[in-house]
């Protein structure tokens, strides 16, 4: 990040980082958790679910912040994200 | 603060003993709304619930009303409303909702003449196979016919044993004509009154299946919030209450529902038979008219007719057996019913051209006299 | 195919342990809201702290009420429109019970109309969350009490002649305890407005708007990511607005927020103290 003044505790401070988990059969494909991620963390993938659905993958490895918006957004509970360990 | 049980001679209306032997049976929530010559049922309980810790709520329509009903049913507790024609004919989707869903609640139709809005204070009995065909769809239903004030007092007790025991609705078809008479009416001890509740589940909760039937056909069940994560549902559904979209489905769930009651005729038919022994013609009749054909029958014994009645208490299940064993051996049979012609279909149908099959009806109003009926025997003969 | 992330580790969905699983994935269309409406009504409720022995949802006919089927509590899934009195029943027979009304604008609002305005009056304390996606998508996107002027289903194919309701109006006007109007893009300030819609006592009434891709959107040109997109702007957020002010008017912003909150005596309340005190 750009700051104009740096603060104090910028050395201190962690951006947390998040681990993806998805249920690829439950999803449907309806790209909610790809096009609203602030990170653009996902992309669909080439494959698909035993129902003919894309579903997501990680595209940005490294990326996610874990601020779990895919995981509330998602309409079919498919995908949630949890803390990255150290 | 008075009891649950008024025990002690009173003269009470058919509508007061009928709230009475509802709150002997245990009941605690009557989901309500006004309709003539209900209204006095309702009334009586809004003041008699809160004695016995109960709750009565008036409902915006007839429709709520049921709906109510049932809601407090899965939450554990006997329930009951009572309504007349119209308002039946607005319950009868929610009947089939309290069918598929198994749900125990009595519903009282004091009738009236109708059929729309009709003769709102005079008595008929024009409801009755729309009490057992009423809602959409095959469906078992048990429907009782009280004669009397003291009658209704015990069969109300009997509908919301009835209903607990096999988790049916159960309707008691009453009429306008015993709704407002006032006779006397002796209420027990409440010691000797037996009162049944719904089979609960044994085992584990997560092994529970609440559309499972146990040995005498009927599942048991659990109400909301008591830890077995029921799901109810008017959809066609499996065992486990959970909606299933196949024709396997439905022939099951059918085949439960129609053998839960099939299969239990001889606890939920009750006739009455006066006379039966050496009779040559039989008057069959039910409710109010019963009046009718027990001064019938005896007035025809003094003129020499060999007259029986039996008398329908529970007149669904309909007792095909016992019609079809009379038209076997009886000259005629002479159906007395306040309507034109509605059990008497039953009946035609049982006797199978066995027999000569009479209807003595009326169109509505007025309670029919024993002429009438005397006149229908002597004509058998 | 998929993330090395998920195939070494158990995959729990952290609100499983409130879903039937077993009935998964569900029927609702690619891009319809109501998965999310129900995902941030679960997590209010798992917020909220309440014994999931004694919650209970309740719901009618129609998208919205297949909810009440994939829900891990003791759920009832009624007749069309009737989820509120029988929620009532259930409610007054045990006061424990902890009842929510997940349902759509059609079952509530039309046949059901009624039925919520009274339950509203008498302050029965449960907790009303209709999913509004303007038409009865179950049967396939005909016209409903909330569906634009002018906009096209298939029993309005010219466009739609009536005004519909304004919910959040009908529901202040009924008395209704909590009022609050969110989409289902707002997943947090929606997850925020159930929690208090449901310690609130007295009738709380939440309205979700959601995306309706298959039929109400297809109908009106509407991709879900439009649907989205108006969602996120043109809605302007004005908490304890008047409710009088929030008609959805789409050349205007869709006002959202929580707009009543206030306390009055539920129905038990009332009747206990005149009742039991004889």
């Amino acid at each position: 990040m750009d700051f104009w003044r740096v603060p104090l505790d910028a050395e201190e401070v962690v951006t947390t980082k998040g681990i993806i988990c998805i249920l690829e059969e439950r999803c449907k494909g309806c790209g909610y958790c790809i096009e609203l991620c602030p990170r653009d963390f996902l992309e669909f993938s080439s494959g698909f679910n035993k129902k003919g659905y894309h579903p997501p993958v990680v595209k940005n490895m490294g990326s996610c912040v874990n601020c779990h918006y895919c995981e509330i957004i998602c309409p079919e509970f498919a995908i949630y994200s949890i803390e990255a360990p150290e | 603060m008075k009891p649950a049980v008024l025990t002690g001679e009173h003269f009470l209306t058919g509508d007061v003993a009928c709230a009475e032997g509802a709150l002997a049976a245990g009941c605690r929530f009557f989901g309500g709304y006004p309709i003539t010559p209900a209204t006095e049922i309702a009334e009586h309980l809004s003041e008699r619930l809160p004695d016995v810790d109960g709750i009565y709520i008036q409902m915006e329509d007839e429709i709520a009303a049921l709906a109510s009903v049932i809601g407090a049913s899965w939450g554990g507790v006997k329930s009951m409303t009572a309504t007349s024609g119209p308002g039946f004919s607005l319950m009868v989707e929610n009947i089939g909702l309290g069918i598929i869903t198994e749900t125990p609640c009595v519903i009282v139709n004091v009738q009236r003449v109708g059929p729309s809005t009709g003769l709102p204070t005079q008595g008929a009995q024009g409801d009755m196979m729309q009490a057992r065909w009423g809602s959409h769809g095959d469906y078992e239903i048990i429907a009782l016919a009280p004669a009397s004030p003291q009658e209704i007092f015990y069969q109300t007790i009997m509908a919301f044993n009835l209903s607990e025991t096999y988790r049916t609705p159960v309707l008691i078809m009453t009429d306008e004509i015993i709704g407002h008479m006032s006779e006397k009416v002796i209420i027990p001890d409440a010691k000797t009154i037996k009162t049944l509740s719904r089979p609960k589940p044994k085992g584990k909760k997560n092994r529970f299946r609440l559309y499972e039937p146990g040995r005498n056909g009927v599942a048991p069940m659990a109400a909301a919030g008591e830890g077995y994560n029921i799901h109810v549902t008017g959809l066609t559904h499996d065992e486990k209450g959970y909606p299933v979209m196949t024709v396997e489905a439905q022939e099951n769930m059918q085949k439960n529902l129609s053998e839960k009651i099939q299969k239990n005729l001889d606890d939920i038919i009750h006739t009455e038979s006066y006379l039966l022994d050496d009779a040559e013609v039989v008057v069959i009749s039910y409710g109010v008219s019963s009046r009718t054909s027990f001064s019938a029958v005896d007035e025809a014994r003094k003129l020499g007719i060999k007259a029986g009645f039996l008398r329908l208490i529970t007149v669904w299940p309909f007792c095909e057996n016992k019609i079809k064993s009379l038209a076997k051996r009886m000259k005629g049979l002479v159906t007395v019913e306040i309507n034109q012609g509605q059990i008497h279909r039953e009946v035609e149908r049982c006797a199978k051209g066995m027999t000569k099959t009479v209807l003595v009806g009326h169109a509505g109003g007025t309670i029919i006299p024993p002429e009438r009926v005397i006149g229908a025997l002597k004509g058998l003969l | 195919m998929g993330s090395k992330e998920n195939r070494s580790r158990q995959i729990v969905h952290p609100l499983d342990h409130m879903l039937r699983t077993d009935r998964l994935p569900h029927i609702w269309c690619q891009g319809c809201g109501i998965g999310t409406v129900l995902s941030s009504c679960l997590t209010a409720i798992k917020a909220s702290g309440l014994d999931f022995k004694n919650v209970v949802m309740v719901s009618g006919i129609g998208c919205s009420g297949r909810a009440a089927g994939y829900v891990n509590f003791d759920s009832f899934h009624t007749t069309h429109g009737r989820a509120i009195p029988f929620a009532t029943g259930l409610k007054l027979s045990n006061d424990n019970l902890n009842v929510i009304v997940f349902s759509g604008d059609g079952d509530l609002f039309a046949i059901g109309g009624n039925h919520f305005i009274h339950a509203a009056r008498r302050n029965i304390d449960i907790t009303v969350i209709c999913v509004n996606n303007f038409n009865y998508g179950m049967t396939g996107g005909q016209a409903a009490a909330t569906t634009p002027y002018m906009a096209k289903s298939t029993t309005t194919p010219y466009g739609n002649p009536e005004t519909p309701f304004n919910l959040p109006l009908i529901a202040f006007a009924a008395r209704a305890a909590y009022v609050a109007r969110w989409t289902m893009l707002h997943t947090r300030e929606l997850t925020d407005s159930i929690k208090e819609a449901i310690a609130k006592k007295g009738f709380s009434f939440v309205e979700v708007l959601s995306p309706c891709p298959v039929n109400y959107g297809r109908r009106n040109k509407e991709k879900p990511f439009d649907t989205l997109k108006i969602y996120r702007e043109n809605t302007i957020i004005k908490n304890e607005a008047n409710p009088a002010d929030v008609d959805i008017d789409y050349h205007d912003n869709i006002v959202l927020g929580n707009f009543v909150d206030t306390d009055r005596p539920s129905f038990m309340d009332n009747y206990k103290a005149i009742y039991n005190s004889e």
